[in-house]
C-alpha cells in the first residue's frame, strides 16, 4: 500500500455537536441534529428542515474571541473552529512550520453576509467590511491567519464533493513530497442562497431525510466543518506521533451527464470508486463499510446505489453501508470531511453509525442499509461524495494497527 | 518525474488575445478603471441557445478551453482543472437580485446551477464528455495557481495525458460597484490611468480566461516548459527575497539565469512595493508588466502564463510589455520567471523554459 497516506488527527463542527466528543456521542445514541431553522430569517423556515448549529453568529464570535468589529463570515467561523481542534487533537504547532499547508473546501464562502448586505452595502459604510469576505479564498484566509499558519494554501469548490477533493489534493501532496503536513477538509455556514437553491430543484425534504428508501423525498441541507490532519510517514515519527487512520485510495471522475443530475446508472460514481480501489491497491471484497453520499434525493440515490451494485456484480456481495447525513443533514462542502471523521469513528471504535429514519427498501434494487448501530471490526472503508457539475469523489480510510 | 510541456493555448481577454500576434498592435486603456474581454465570435464555438443561458465566464472559459484543445490537436484531456477566484458572479448576482427584491418568491433554479464554483469545469466536460479528474480552485489570488500546479503534479506523476488547465474570472456589474466603494479598484475621478508610472490605492479591475493543455510529450506546438509553481498565503516584504531564492534554488537556478521577469504590478500604491522589492534581484532580466493592457483579477496569472509561454516561443518580446520599450539584453529568452500577489496575500512564482 505505497499512496497511504498517515492522518494524525482531526476537528469537526456540525449540527450534531460542537468537537468530536459530542459528535461521537450524538452518533452512538442516534441523536440527529434535524430541526427548524432558527438562526435565519427565511421564507423557507415552516418548509423545511436543516442540520443547524444551535449557535448564533455572536456565540461562535465570542468562543473565538474575534473584535466586534470583524469582517467574518460563519463559513470562517465554524471552519476556525473545526481546525483548531484538529491542530489540538494532531498535537501540531503549525506556527513557524514552512512545511505545513492547509486545503480547504467550501461552496459558499461569505454568501452569509453578501445576501445580508448586497444592496445595502451602498448606502451602509458600517458594513462595507463584509464586503471582501465573499470570496471563497478570503474564508480560507481568516482560518489560516487566525491559526497562524503560513504556507501552501488552496481552496477546492466543487459542489458538494468539495472536501473529498481537498483530502485527495493533501494525500497527493504528502505522497508526491511536497508537504509534510497538512490540513484538509470543508467548511460551508447555511445561507438563504443555498436553501432557496436547492428550493428552486425541488430537492429538498420537507420532513427527515431518509436515504435509501423507497419514499425519500429528498434532502435536509446542513453546516458544519471538519478537518484532518494529514502526515507523512517521516513527520510523525520523528515526533512520535502514532496515525489514527490511513487514506489508502482516492479518487476523482466526472459523471459528463448533466450539470446537477447524475446519470442513472452512476458512471461517475462507478469510476471513482474503481479509481480508487486501483490507487488503493484494494478490491471491493475488502470493504468492510461504505459510507455513502446518501443524500436522499430519489437521482444521488438510485445512481449511486446502480454504481455500488456495478462494482459488486451482485447486490448480496454489497457490504454494509449507510449513509449519515440524517443526522448532520447535507453539509456540501464539508459533508466529505465531516463523514470521512464518521468513518474514522467507525474505525476507531469498530462501530457503524445507522441510516437513520429508513424504513422500506427501493423497489429498483435489493440494498438494506444498516439501521440500528452495529459493532463490528471494520478495517477498510469506501466514503463517496458527489456533486454538481458530475464531479465524483471516492475516498478509502483504513485503520491504523 | 516527467518533464511537462505547454501545448497548446487559448486566451480571451481584454486584447484580441484569440488572434496570432495581437500585441503588435494592442489596444491601449487609459480612460477605463474596468476592462472588459474583446468578445469572440462565441457562436463560433456554443450554440446560439446556449449562447444566450451562459454567463460570459461561462462563454469565456468554453472559447478559450476548445482553443487549447484545438491548438494542441488532441482530442479529449486526461483531466480538466480550472482555477478561479470569485466564481460565477454573474449568475450568483441574478440569483441574488431575485431573492432579495422578491423576498424568496418566484425564484427559477437556472443561475442557481449556473452560480456554483464549478460551473465551468463541469460544462467543458459535459461538451467534452470527458469523464476523467475534474477539480476547481478558488482561493482569491492563487486560485489558477493552484490548478497549474495540479495539472503540473498529474504531468509529473503520469496520472494522465493532455492535462486541461484554466483561469476563469467575470466582471459582475453590482460586485464591480462594491469593489470601487471599498478601493479595490481604483475611483472613477482618477482618470487618465497609468499604473506603471501613477500609483493610487486598488488595481484596474479586468476579466478573462485563458486555458492551456500540459504533457509529458513535447511536439511541434510546444510553447514552453512549465518547471515549478510555488505559493504562500502571507509574506512580508523582507521574506521575499529568500521566497525567490529558494525556489530558484530547489529547480537549480540563481536569480542571474533569469532572463525575463513578469510582474503583476496593477498600480496599487499599497502592495505594489513587493514588485519593487523583487525586480532589483533580477539587475540582467528583461521586467515586464501585462495588467495596463489586460487589467487585473484574481486569475489574472492565466494571462501571464499564456504571455509568457508565447514569449519562449516566438524569442520576440513585445514593446508594449516592456518597461524600458527595448529589451536591455540580446541573448535567447531561456528561463522566464512570472510574480505576482493579490492585495499583498497569495504570493506565486510561475518558472517557463523555452523548449
Amino acid at each position: 500500500m505505497s499512496n497511504r497516506v498517515a492522518i494524525t488527527g482531526m476537528g469537526i463542527i456540525s449540527s450534531i455537536g460542537m468537537d468530536l466528543e459530542e459528535n461521537l456521542n450524538s452518533l452512538k445514541n442516534s441523536r440527529h441534529g434535524i430541526s427548524k431553522i432558527e438562526h435565519i430569517d427565511t421564507k423557507l423556515k415552516d418548509k423545511i428542515l436543516v442540520g443547524e448549529i444551535k449557535k448564533t453568529n455572536a456565540e461562535l464570535e465570542s468562543i473565538l474571541k474575534l473584535p466586534q468589529k470583524n469582517s467574518w463570515s460563519r463559513t470562517s467561523m465554524i471552519g476556525t473552529i473545526a481546525a483548531l481542534e484538529a491542530i489540538n487533537n494532531a498535537g501540531i504547532d503549525v506556527k513557524d512550520d514552512a512545511d505545513i499547508g492547509f486545503i480547504n473546501a467550501t461552496t459558499v464562502g461569505g454568501m452569509d453576509m453578501t445576501e445580508r448586505y448586497f444592496y445595502d452595502f451602498i448606502d451602509d459604510p458600517e458594513n462595507r467590511r463584509y464586503i471582501q469576505s465573499h470570496d471563497a479564498g478570503n474564508n480560507t484566509h481568516n482560518i489560516c491567519d487566525y491559526i497562524g499558519l503560513n504556507g501552501f494554501v488552496t481552496t477546492i469548490s466543487t459542489a458538494c464533493s468539495s472536501a473529498a477533493n481537498a483530502i485527495m489534493l493533501g494525500a497527493r501532496m504528502i505522497s508526491s513530497g511536497r508537504l509534510d503536513k497538512v490540513i484538509v477538509g470543508g467548511t460551508d455556514a447555511l445561507s438563504k442562497f443555498t436553501m432557496n437553491g436547492f428550493n428552486t430543484l425541488m430537492i429538498l425534504s420537507d420532513t427527515y431525510n431518509t436515504p435509501f428508501d423507497e419514499n425519500r423525498k429528498g434532502l435536509n441541507l446542513g453546516e458544519g466543518a471538519a478537518y484532518l490532519v494529514l502526515e507523512s510517514e517521516r513527520s510523525y515519527k520523528k515526533r512520535n506521533k502514532n496515525p489514527i487512520a490511513y487514506v489508502a485510495g482516492y479518487a476523482n471522475a466526472n459523471d459528463a451527464f448533466h450539470q446537477t443530475a447524475s446519470s442513472e446508472n452512476g458512471e461517475g460514481a462507478f469510476l471513482a470508486m474503481k479509481k480508487a480501489f486501483e490507487v488503493a491497491e484494494l478490491s471491493p471484497k475488502d470493504i468492510d463499510y461504505i459510507n455513502v453520499h446518501g443524500t436522499a434525493t430519489p437521482n444521488n440515490d438510485l445512481s449511486e446505489g446502480r454504481a455500488i451494485i456495478n462494482l459488486y456484480n451482485d447486490s448480496n456481495d454489497v457490504p454494509e453501508f449507510s449513509s449519515t447525513k440524517p443526522f448532520t443533514g447535507h453539509t456540501l462542502a464539508a459533508a466529505a470531511s465531516i463523514e470521512a471523521v464518521f468513518s474514522i469513528f467507525a474505525l476507531r471504535e469498530g462501530l457503524i453509525f445507522p441510516n437513520l429514519n429508513f424504513k422500506e427498501k427501493m423497489k429498483e434494487f435489493d440494498l438494506t442499509p444498516v439501521t440500528k448501530l452495529a459493532h463490528k471490526e471494520v478495517n477498510t472503508i469506501v466514503s463517496n461524495s458527489f456533486g454538481f457539475g458530475g464531479n465524483c469523489s471516492s475516498l478509502i480510510f483504513t485503520k491504523s494497527h | 518525474m516527467e518533464n511537462c510541456y505547454i501545448n497548446g493555448i487559448g486566451c480571451i481577454s481584454a486584447q484580441r488575445s484569440f488572434e496570432k500576434d495581437f500585441l503588435i498592435e494592442p489596444i491601449l486603456y487609459s480612460e477605463e478603471n474596468i476592462l472588459k474581454v474583446v468578445k469572440p465570435n462565441y457562436k463560433d464555438f456554443i450554440s446560439p441557445a446556449a449562447v444566450r443561458r451562459m454567463s460570459s465566464g461561462v462563454k469565456n472559459g468554453i472559447v478559450a478551453s476548445t482553443m487549447a484543445i484545438k491548438d494542441a490537436d488532441v482530442q479529449t484531456p486526461g483531466a480538466i482543472i480550472t482555477g478561479t477566484g470569485m466564481g460565477c458572479m454573474q449568475d450568483s448576482e441574478k440569483f441574488l437580485d431575485n431573492l432579495i427584491h422578491h423576498d424568496e418568491e418566484y425564484l427559477t433554479p437556472t443561475s442557481f446551477i449556473q452560480s456554483t464554483h464549478n460551473t465551468v469545469g463541469g460544462q467543458v466536460a459535459l461538451g467534452l464528455k470527458c469523464k476523467a479528474y475534474n477539480f476547481t480552485y478558488v482561493n482569491t489570488g492563487v486560485s489558477f495557481e493552484s490548478a497549474l500546479l495540479d495539472g503540473l503534479m498529474q504531468v509529473e506523476n503520469q496520472d494522465g495525458r493532455n492535462i486541461l488547465v484554466g483561469g476563469i474570472d467575470e466582471l459582475a456589474d453590482h460586485t464591480s460597484k462594491l469593489y470601487k466603494l471599498i478601493d479595490h479598484t481604483k475611483s472613477d475621478d482618477e482618470a487618465p490611468y497609468d499604473i506603471i508610472n501613477k500609483r493610487t490605492k486598488g488595481s484596474i479591475s479586468g476579466e478573462g480566461a485563458a486555458f492551456f493543455v500540459l504533457d509529458n510529450e513535447k511536439t511541434a506546438n510546444s510553447y514552453s516548459k512549465l518547471v515549478d509553481v510555488k505559493f504562500i498565503n502571507n509574506l512580508e516584504i523582507s521574506g521575499l527575497e529568500k521566497f525567490v531564492n529558494d525556489f530558484l534554488a530547489s529547480n537549480e537556478l540563481s536569480t542571474s539565469d533569469i532572463d525575463a521577469l513578469l510582474l503583476g504590478n496593477n498600480g496599487d500604491i499599497d502592495f505594489d512595493i513587493y514588485y519593487d522589492e523583487m525586480e532589483p534581484l533580477f539587475s540582467g532580466a528583461d521586467v515586464l508588466y501585462y495588467k495596463h493592457l489586460f487589467g487585473d483579477f484574481m486569475t489574472s496569472s492565466s494571462i501571464a502564463v499564456s504571455l509568457a509561454s508565447d514569449i519562449l516561443k516566438s524569442q520576440f518580446i513585445p514593446g508594449a510589455l516592456l518597461k524600458n520599450k527595448v529589451p536591455q539584453q540580446n541573448n535567447d529568452i531561456k528561463n522566464l520567471l512570472i510574480y505576482n500577489q493579490y492585495r499583498g496575500k497569495d504570493h506565486s512564482l510561475i518558472l517557463l523554459k523555452n523548449v
